[in-house]
């Protein structure tokens, strides 16, 4: 009896048998996914056919036709739309990188600010967080354009500081440096002053733990990677020439411009996500209990240091997540340059060569690649500098 | 021999009375203590103090100035700003279109209305001890929405259609807004679930939608609502603009739902997952009686970030051509006849938003010590 009731139970209940359920699930979810992707797909040929649109990335390889007012790379009107893609990546990043660099130092001087005793200051820093974070982002980026920067002297009247920097309601000019002969030993120099400093540091990380002396990394980093790049021009004699821009009929040629769309949007966006970053440098700040700071008194450390060897690195492990998630959201609301008409991703490539060409699918798909890559990369980044700083448990 | 040695020390102890203590020096106490503590602690907290006076001094005298001690509102017209400061009748004259929108005039008791009873439920809600609570919360999260559809829309009842293009200002920003919130939790919910499911095509599923939509930004799903969503549909079939615009965000918002109740649903020890199954209880069971109670409550606050956030987003939709209250300060200040004062329309529209997400967050950090029941330290 009992044996009979054992195997029976089984398959009376096949419909109540977890796994089995699973799979049936599954295959239903599946089933229903592909057959909706199917709808798509066929209503998707069928429109495309109507409006007599041939899909394909041949349309990358047409010229453009149109100009941008910004851009990193050569481009003219006659550049193809694959070009036009690569400026308006370029654009995108160029902002965002910008955007971080700035937001990471105002947000870091913002929350330590507001832990400040000074109650002036910490309050100055609240009252800045909070506004700065209810107000739409969008608005913020308009209020820059159209409501400051549009309000500085016109072309005509525009501010000159010694014939080489001028400022007006089109842009901030100031001279390029154009690279002649010989010019690269500078770069190398860099990169060179940048290797020595970390070898110096890894050398005196290991002296100070084998003999307890300390050598001044900061100052002699600091003079490598700054002198290195000068001693380089120096010796080659100064490789380049300074182009100033020209008022030539309409507008200024030549030298280096800020267009007010940029200006607009970076200082929004930097402002904005300050805000955010200052909030969580101050909460990484507080997360790192009392009796670590006390403890680090105790044992003699002054102030200073307590914060650079004690707290910063305890605080920087609550810290480095958030602030990837601020860096990630930072790139993808540079994407409301589409407001302001700053030729970036989203309003150069879907916008207008969208508009042109009418090649939905690919370029909406193309920049959603791009994005995607973009977020990926700093996620990694972000990943494995929160793993080289993270809590090592024995 | 003098007087004391002959005297009598049991009859006559000395008791040592200690003089009382001398006030605290008036440096250290009351405003001027308070001054030395906090703002001149240190030469460089004495600068710092200095500066940040001075700051306050450069930026709070001249705002003051402009926005209220120079400002016009009397008038109804340009020439009545002649005073330098803000001139307020511009967003005084424009006020029922920030407000409403190209909404017909006529018509403006059904937005009115519809917020009014949102208002008021919601405000009953948020109030603790009433009765009929539970019953008045189901109505705003089932009935609601339609009640407001119908209501904005109109069509029924006599009441004259009111397309939706002609939807605009505050209003419109407050219907994205709450529709986005309202919808999105619990698609949210469901793809959290989803993410943590054991069958593996639901899981992927999960994953790739919710990795996907967080790595673009909101604009470009914006865009793709806009130009793929009409390749996607069988011929004939049109969507409205707003509700274009509104699967967009709601799509969007849930990806970052899921994201915030995956959290709380970790937070959550194995004890009570386990608990629930020890109960027999059914997998959906488990998560609405046990599960979900307890994720939800922890996440509590990066919900209502989330929906700040949201709230703030909604002005994107200007880029696609939809009027919310930023894209009608935008179309009022194209008005040739008032030139020069979009500033005033900017900081009006920034005031509400303030207004709004500001109270949220504080509502929010209320809730927040209400529903601690102990388990933080």
């Amino acid at each position: 009896m009992a044996v009979n009731a054992q195997d029976a139970a089984p398959k009376a209940a096949l419909l109540y048998d977890a796994k089995f359920r699973s799979i049936l699930y599954q295959i239903i979810t599946l089933v229903l996914l592909i057959g909706f992707i199917a709808f798509l797909a066929t209503n998707t040929i069928s429109n495309l056919e109507k409006r007599g649109i041939a899909t394909g990335f041949e349309f990358l390889k047409h010229p453009a036709g149109f100009g941008v007012p910004f851009s990193l790379i050569e481009y003219s009107e006659a550049s193809s739309y694959g070009r036009a893609f690569v400026v308006s990546v370029l654009n995108t990043l160029f902002v965002s990188a910008c955007g971080i660099v700035l937001a990471t130092i105002l947000g870091f001087i913002l929350g330590v600010a507001r832990l400040s005793p000074n109650w002036i200051i910490a309050r100055i820093a609240t009252v800045y967080v909070e506004v700065i974070r209810n107000v739409p982002l969008l608005l913020q980026i308009l209020f820059w354009y159209v409501g400051v920067l549009s309000a500085l002297p016109t072309l005509r009247e525009s501010i000159n500081i010694g014939d080489s920097i001028f400022l007006n309601n089109r842009g901030f000019y100031t001279p390029l440096p154009i690279a002649e002969p010989g010019f690269m030993a500078i770069p190398i120099a860099f990169l060179i002053g940048i290797i020595a400093t970390s070898l110096v540091s890894r050398w005196a990380k290991k002296r100070q733990e084998a003999t307890g002396e300390q050598f001044p990394v900061f100052l002699t980093g600091t003079g490598l990677i700054i002198g290195l790049p000068v001693l380089a021009a120096i010796v080659t004699g100064f490789p380049w020439t300074m182009e100033y821009p020209v008022l030539k009929g309409f507008n200024f040629r030549g030298g280096f411009v800020l267009i007010p769309e940029f200006a607009a949007l970076l200082f929004a966006l930097t402002l904005y996500t300050a805000a955010f970053i200052g909030e969580i440098v101050r909460a990484g700040i507080q997360a790192v209990s009392h009796g670590q700071t006390e403890a680090a008194h105790a044992l003699g450390i002054r102030p200073r240091p307590t914060m650079r060897l004690v707290i910063i690195p305890q605080a920087m492990r609550v810290i480095v997540p958030p602030l990837t998630s601020q860096y990630l959201n930072l790139t993808k609301n540079s994407s409301l340059a589409a407001a302001v008409g700053y030729p970036d991703l989203v309003h150069m490539f879907t916008g207008t060569v969208l508009n042109q060409t009418g090649q939905a699918l690919e370029c909406i798909g193309m920049m959603m690649l791009v994005y995607l890559t973009i977020s990926l990369s700093i996620s990694a980044f972000m990943n494995w500098y929160n793993a080289r700083i993270a809590l090592v448990e024995r | 021999m003098t007087d004391t040695t002959m005297r009598d020390f049991k009859s006559d102890p000395i008791v040592h009375t200690p003089s009382p203590s001398l006030p605290p020096p008036s440096s250290s106490v009351g405003v001027i203590g308070w001054m030395r503590r906090n703002l001149f602690s240190s030469p460089i907290n004495t600068l710092l103090t200095v500066l940040g006076l001075y700051l306050i001094y450069l930026i709070v005298p001249p705002l003051f100035n402009w926005a209220f001690w120079n400002a016009d509102l009397a008038g109804d017209s340009r020439e009545f700003c002649d005073s330098g400061g803000a001139c307020w009748v511009f967003v005084k004259i424009r006020l029922t279109q920030f407000l409403y929108g190209f909404y017909p005039e006529a018509e403006r008791w059904r937005p009115n209305l519809a917020i009014g009873l949102g208002l008021v439920a919601l405000v009953y809600c948020l109030i603790d001890g009433v009765p009929w609570r539970k019953w008045v919360a189901l109505f705003l999260l089932v009935l609601y929405p339609f009640v407001t559809y119908f209501l904005l829309s109109g069509g029924v009842f006599d009441m004259p259609l009111v397309e939706t293009s002609k939807w605009g200002g505050l209003l419109l920003t407050i219907v994205i807004a709450v529709t986005g919130i309202v919808f999105s939790f619990p698609i949210g919910i469901l793809l959290a679930l989803g993410r943590r499911s054991n069958m593996p095509v639901v899981r992927m599923l999960c994953v790739g939608f919710i990795e996907f939509v967080r790595a673009v930004p909101l604009i470009s799903v914006l865009f793709m609502s806009l130009v793929i969503l009409p390749l996607f549909l069988p011929e004939g079939v049109t969507f409205d603009q707003l509700l274009r615009a509104l699967i967009g965000v709601t799509l969007f918002s849930a990806a970052y739902t899921a994201e915030t109740v995956r959290g709380g649903l970790q937070a959550i020890p194995r004890g009570q997952y386990e608990a629930a199954d020890a109960m027999g209880l059914s997998y959906w069971k488990s998560m609405r009686l046990i599960v979900l109670p307890q994720a939800l409550k922890v996440v509590i606050p990066a919900l209502v970030s989330g929906s700040i956030g949201l709230f703030k987003d909604t002005t994107l939709v200007l880029i696609i051509g939809l009027t919310d209250l930023l894209a009608m300060v935008q179309l009022a200040a194209a008005d040739t006849g008032w030139i020069g004062y979009v500033k005033e329309g900017y900081v009006f529209a920034a005031a509400l938003f303030f207004v709004f997400c500001f109270g949220m967050s504080r509502y929010s950090m209320y809730l927040e010590r209400k529903l601690h029941t102990g388990h933080k330290r």
